[in-house]
């Protein structure tokens, strides 16, 4: 709130709350305060579902530098599986 | 000035109030023991939500001898511990400042009803809630003082507006109707000091009543000594400021 920095997007998956394992729907990025990470600011992702109310969330609070290394580590995981022929057919 | 042969008690509890459109939202009220009569305080809580620090600091002002509420101003998201419910507000951008000037205006009327105050009441904030704290004492008749730690988005980018924040709050200090404290750290972007300057500037513009420190080696949030961006000496020399600045206009 204090940057306004915030994005959401739509996510099909599963997530390991205090709760236990629930599906998730939706993603909430900011770079905004984050609530326990060692930084003024911080790239956070809350991983949620609404619908089962404000716990259903797995966050995570990265540094800049560890959010740019875990994007391309995303993607590089992801060319691997493609090369490998691991991924859906289109 | 406190002495150890002074009786001391402060009661802190959860209470329910009216806020905006006449919504009940929960507070934390702290209130001193004694004669009275008190002069009072509400607060604005940050962006972390309405969480231990501020039930902390609802009891510090109580402890200086101010009636103190704390207004839940995310009550409305919901309930859960106070990160998941200030998660979900930073998801969604905020909550609207029509909605948190008329709680902090509700917490106003509640301390101001009670039998044991003197009708002087002060406005305290930090991150967000030094924003809303400006905004309320700007639009919410009736506070003496205000207290603005680190506020960001006072001045805001046409860009930045938004149908929850239509308005920047510097836009209203022509309004502003009380002295105003307000505590920086040189090293924060939200606000720069390129913001707090201009900041300044409209208040000198007004010939409102104000008074700006800025401290070097500090960022923001320096009050928090739960989060790394604590500093120890700016942090003792602001609340004593704080603590002076409401003596002055509200004692």
């Amino acid at each position: 709130m204090c940057t306004m920095i915030a994005e959401k997007v739509m996510v099909d998956g599963s997530g390991k709350g205090t709760n236990g394992w629930f599906a998730l729907n939706q993603a909430n990025v900011s770079y905004d305060h984050p609530f326990n990470a060692p930084y003024e600011y911080a790239l956070n992702i809350d991983f949620v579902n609404e619908s089962l109310g404000p716990s259903a969330r797995v966050a995570v609070e990265l540094s800049e530098s560890a959010a740019r290394e875990l994007v391309r580590t995303i993607l590089s995981a992801l060319e691997r599986a493609e090369a490998g022929g691991h991924l859906p057919k289109k | 000035m406190y002495t150890t042969d002074m009786y001391e008690g402060v009661h802190a509890e959860t209470i329910k109030m009216t806020g905006a459109n006449g919504d009940q939202i929960n507070a934390y009220l702290a209130h001193p023991l004694g004669k009275g009569p008190f002069p009072s305080m509400v607060l604005a809580h940050h962006m972390p939500g309405w969480d231990a620090w501020y039930r902390e600091i609802t009891f510090k002002f109580a402890l200086h001898g101010y009636v103190t509420i704390s207004p839940n101003l995310f009550f409305r998201l919901g309930h859960g511990t106070p990160e998941d419910i200030a998660a979900k507000v930073r998801a969604d951008g905020g909550v609207p400042d029509d909605q948190v000037v008329g709680d902090l205006e509700g917490a106003l009327e509640y301390v101001r009803a009670l039998k044991d105050v003197n009708g002087k009441v002060g406005i305290f904030g930090t991150c967000s809630g030094g924003r809303h704290a400006y905004l309320a004492a700007c639009r919410a008749p009736g506070f003496d003082a205000l207290v603005d730690c680190w506020g960001g988005n006072v001045v805001m980018r046409p860009d930045q507006l938004s149908p929850k924040t239509p308005v920047a709050p510097i836009d209203y200090t022509k309004d502003l109707p009380c002295p105003i404290l307000g505590l920086f750290g040189n090293d924060d972007t939200t606000p720069s000091p390129e913001q707090v300057n201009l900041h300044e500037a409209e208040l000198k513009k007004y010939e409102k009543n104000y008074e700006f420190h800025r401290y070097p080696n500090a960022g923001h949030g320096f009050f928090y000594y739960h989060r790394p961006m604590y500093r120890q000496a700016q942090a003792v020399d602001g609340w004593e400021k704080v603590f002076a600045f409401l003596e002055k206009y509200l004692a």
